[in-house]
């Protein structure tokens, strides 16, 4: 999108990009003729539109990280796994896996532990019994 | 008063560049990959996955590097199909590695990523999310596709889910169609909604490879992959009875893997 000073007939440049935390975003724009400056108003919905996009009105500052969306938007539904626990979960066999990753997401998520770790199974696996998963 | 492609003034914003950069990085990040696959059916049920993850399964065996892609974001069972670990979501790096299942087959799926039982949900306004949902499920298959650390694969299988809306966005995506591998079931509903689909894909310029026919037995009636495959001329490549053999995958996997793409096709 663009915008132009009708008076001008100048297009207007970016200026600023400001997110206030609900959900909406506000953006300048400048005419570089006569200094008027008008804001873009987006509520949450046209916000989330132009997120979906991956992309950043004003530019981007640094390069999208990887799964920068995924990660920051999709609801995973449970704690993190480190790459440590992660393997160790990988190593109980397949047809229990899910049962002893809920046992172990649930101890975490009653005890408000965010990132499931190596420690944290074991103490879990400690508390609740769980030799051997 | 001027209109839109009448200004043209640098845009700090560059969103066009934003977008255009989001382009190239999928592109650079398959060009260690040799071959596209859509696995694709206008129909649900037919066994997309399940024909994908073993042809996966053949080509590692008869070893090609093989990667799979669950396209399918909001029924994802390609984990466990090929037992990949669960919750996979390791960033080197090279980008987001992906799971090894099964005769070492690389996967990515949404299915890792979230909790048991947990359906694919998005943070972000809940009035009219149906505006912005399938944009955000678009953008989720693009990250897939540019952050996955594949590494060389001999073929990159995209399991989609019924219909052809992902299969749009994955030719959007790529800046290509790639090649499309057909599952149909005998029935004649299934070849009606299957029909629509590679019209599709022909319409978008995509190499049909061939149809699998799955579920084949006395439980299902019909002739949908022969019917298919003469409107399309194409090849019925495998018939999948309900109990198949290993040997039954091994020959599929053969025949894909000797197909050669057309030089406009590629990859």
């Amino acid at each position: 999108m663009k915008f132009l000073c009708v008076e001008c007939d100048q297009q207007m440049a970016f200026g600023e990009r400001e997110l206030p935390g609900d959900g909406t975003l506000a953006a300048t724009f400048k005419c570089p003729k006569c200094g008027r400056v008008v804001a873009m108003l987006t509520n949450p919905m046209e916000t989330q539109l132009v997120s979906s996009l991956g992309v950043e009105i004003g530019g981007r500052t640094v390069p999208a990280e990887a799964f920068e969306m995924v990660n920051s938007m999709v609801v995973t539904g449970g704690p993190a796994w480190s790459s440590d626990a992660q393997e160790r979960l990988a190593r109980v066999p397949n047809f229990v896996r899910g049962m002893v990753k809920k046992i172990y997401a649930d101890y975490a998520k009653e005890r408000g532990i965010t990132e499931i770790t190596p420690a944290i199974m074991d103490t879990a696996r400690a508390e609740l019994g769980l030799e051997g998963m | 008063m001027r209109t839109y492609h009448q200004l043209t003034d640098p845009d700090r914003s560059g969103l066009a560049e934003q977008i255009a950069t989001q382009r190239r990085r999928v592109a650079e990040r398959l060009a260690g990959v040799r071959r596209i696959v859509a696995v694709m059916s206008g129909k649900g049920g037919v066994g997309k996955s399940y024909v994908t993850a073993h042809l996966a399964r053949a080509l590692a065996r008869a070893g090609h590097a093989t990667g799979v892609l669950d396209a399918d974001l909001n029924g994802p069972t390609i984990p466990r199909l090929l037992e990949a670990p669960h919750a996979a979501r390791r960033t080197s790096d090279e980008g987001v590695e992906p799971a090894t299942g099964l005769d070492d087959v690389r996967c990515i799926s949404m299915g890792q990523l979230l909790d048991d039982g947990q359906p694919l949900m998005f943070r972000g306004p809940v009035a009219e999310s149906f505006v912005w949902r399938g944009a955000m499920e678009a953008a989720a298959l693009r990250e897939f596709l540019g952050d996955v650390a594949w590494g060389s694969l001999d073929m990159l299988l995209l399991d989609l889910p019924p219909g052809v809306q992902r299969y749009i966005e994955l030719c959007d995506i790529l800046g290509t169609a790639p090649a499309v591998l057909t599952v149909t079931i005998p029935t004649p509903e299934s070849r009606d909604a299957v029909q629509r689909a590679m019209r599709a894909a022909v319409e978008r310029g995509s190499e049909l490879l061939g149809i699998v026919e799955n579920m084949v037995g006395a439980q299902f009636e019909g002739n949908a992959a022969d019917d298919l495959a003469g409107e399309f001329a194409t090849q019925v490549l495998a018939r999948i009875s309900w109990h198949p053999s290993a040997a039954v995958w091994d020959q599929l996997g053969s025949r894909i893997s000797h197909i050669q793409p057309p030089t406009s096709h590629a990859p």
